[in-house]
């Protein structure tokens, strides 16, 4: 049997028949995040003046989403406002898609469509919170839409399009990109392996065509290290995306 | 009930399908919690403690700046008062040294007016000294003198020249006249 989208749908394990159910990849997710809580509590227990090794690990991880995600997209002001926001998105999605490539987990729970709505309904409603809490909903739909600088006979199509590309599309793409960065990673890693198993099984039984599972295997191995880059892409991406959403939103004109 | 739906919207399919686009209920809530467990931990616990080490890190580079400088503050007032000091036990130095100039010259000034009046005095007296000396000398001699003339003009003329007045007034001529002769040879 081939790699299926399935493998994203085991059988519940826990809490059965409830809204609370919990299947395998559910498990995983909470463990996720659950270790993550952990590396941040424990990390910035102890904050010392001169930080040893693994605080410095700590301090540039946390500086990262700080200074480099939220405060240089934003500013100063705005950025440490959205900080907290934008590195919960980013830790808990890097988290979340890490354990795809965690030997015994091995799946990552952000290939589940529901984690990446979620995600991005936090950051459609933050950035049109933002620009509502700033211009009033007037002026800022009104610095959403109605572009200046474009002739104002086709100003009402730029705004329908404005409308599709800010307000339909951006939620959209922020999940369908992360979630399908993952699944397909996954399937990825699942065929390379599964191929493996299948060509060695072969050389076992006497076909020199089993060599060909050396080839899948170092390609396997490849993709493990490719999609450890791709989780922490994938979350950098969609911190950024927040907050260059929030920034825009927040921005005088476009 | 998302199944549901999926399986109504698809057709017949095997129990179990889901869809990799329409989200279960689970996956909602549980990444939902997950959200807002992650959001209060970074909250509550990592923005604080971060907040606190960046303020500590910041008043500990910010006071080493500040600690310095008043150091380097008070060594530099420290510096001046050490040169104005010395400026000071320059100038009393000198003063020092100009007043015993100036004792020097009084006190020599002094001791040669000193050793001057007394060679004054010492002159004087020894002047006077003379003086009576001679005075003395005068008289003796003049009685000496007075006697030996009349001695010898008693011997010369044979008599004894007993009336004392008239000797005494033969002498006294004869001395006049000699004192005369004297001067008048001592005033050419």
């Amino acid at each position: 049997m081939g790699p299926s989208i399935n493998e994203f749908f085991p059988a519940p394990i826990l809490f059965i028949g409830t809204p609370f159910e919990l299947n395998r990849i559910m498990l995983i997710r909470l463990l996720a995040v659950a270790a993550l809580l952990l590396i941040l509590w424990l990390g910035t227990r102890r904050l010392k003046l001169v930080p040893g090794r693994g605080q410095v690990a700590m301090e540039f991880a946390i500086d990262f989403a700080r200074k480099g995600i939220a405060i240089d997209t934003l500013g100063e002001k705005e950025g440490k406002r959205f900080a907290p926001l934008i590195m919960t998105i980013f830790f808990l999605t890097l988290a979340l898609n890490v354990t795809g490539t965690i030997p015994g987990l091995q799946i990552a729970s952000t290939g589940l469509i529901g984690q990446a709505i979620i995600l991005s309904i936090i950051a459609y409603v933050t950035f049109v919170y933002a620009g509502i809490r700033k211009f009033g909903v007037g002026r800022f739909f009104k610095n959403a839409l109605w572009l200046p600088g474009v002739p104002v006979a086709i100003k009402p199509i730029i705004a329908v399009l404005e409308v599709l590309s800010t307000f339909i599309v951006r939620p959209i793409t922020l999940t369908l990109r992360l979630t399908m960065n993952m699944v397909a990673g996954h399937m990825l890693l699942v065929l390379c392996f599964l191929a493996t198993g299948f060509f060695f099984n072969m050389l076992i039984s006497g076909s020199a065509w089993g060599l060909i599972g050396a080839g899948t295997l170092l390609m396997g191995i490849a993709f493990v290290v490719l999609e450890i880059f791709v989780a922490a892409l994938q979350a950098y991406i969609f911190a950024i995306l927040t907050a260059i959403y929030i920034q825009l939103a927040l921005a005088d004109e476009h | 009930m998302h199944t549901a739906f999926f399986l109504t919207a698809s057709g017949p399919e095997a129990e179990g399908s889901h869809s990799i686009l329409l989200p279960e209920l689970p996956d909602l809530i549980w990444g939902s919690i997950a959200f807002v467990v992650v959001l209060i931990v970074i909250l509550r616990v990592v923005m604080p403690n971060i907040t606190r080490a960046l303020d500590a890190r910041h008043d500990a580079i910010e006071g080493g700046i500040k600690r310095a400088e008043k150091a380097q503050a008070e060594a530099a007032s420290t510096k001046d008062q050490f040169e104005e000091a010395l400026k000071e036990a320059r100038t009393e130095a000198a003063k020092i040294r100009e007043q015993a100039r100036a004792d020097g010259v009084r006190i020599l000034a002094e001791l040669k007016e000193q050793a001057q009046a007394e060679a004054a005095r010492i002159n004087a007296a020894a002047l006077a000294t003379i003086e009576v000396e001679r005075q003395n000398a005068l008289n003796s001699l003049r009685g000496e003198v007075g006697t030996l003339a009349l001695s010898l003009a008693s011997s010369v003329i044979g008599s004894s020249l007993k009336d004392d007045k008239v000797s005494a007034s033969i002498v006294d001529r004869f001395l006049a006249d000699l004192e005369a002769d004297s001067s008048t040879k001592a005033g050419k």
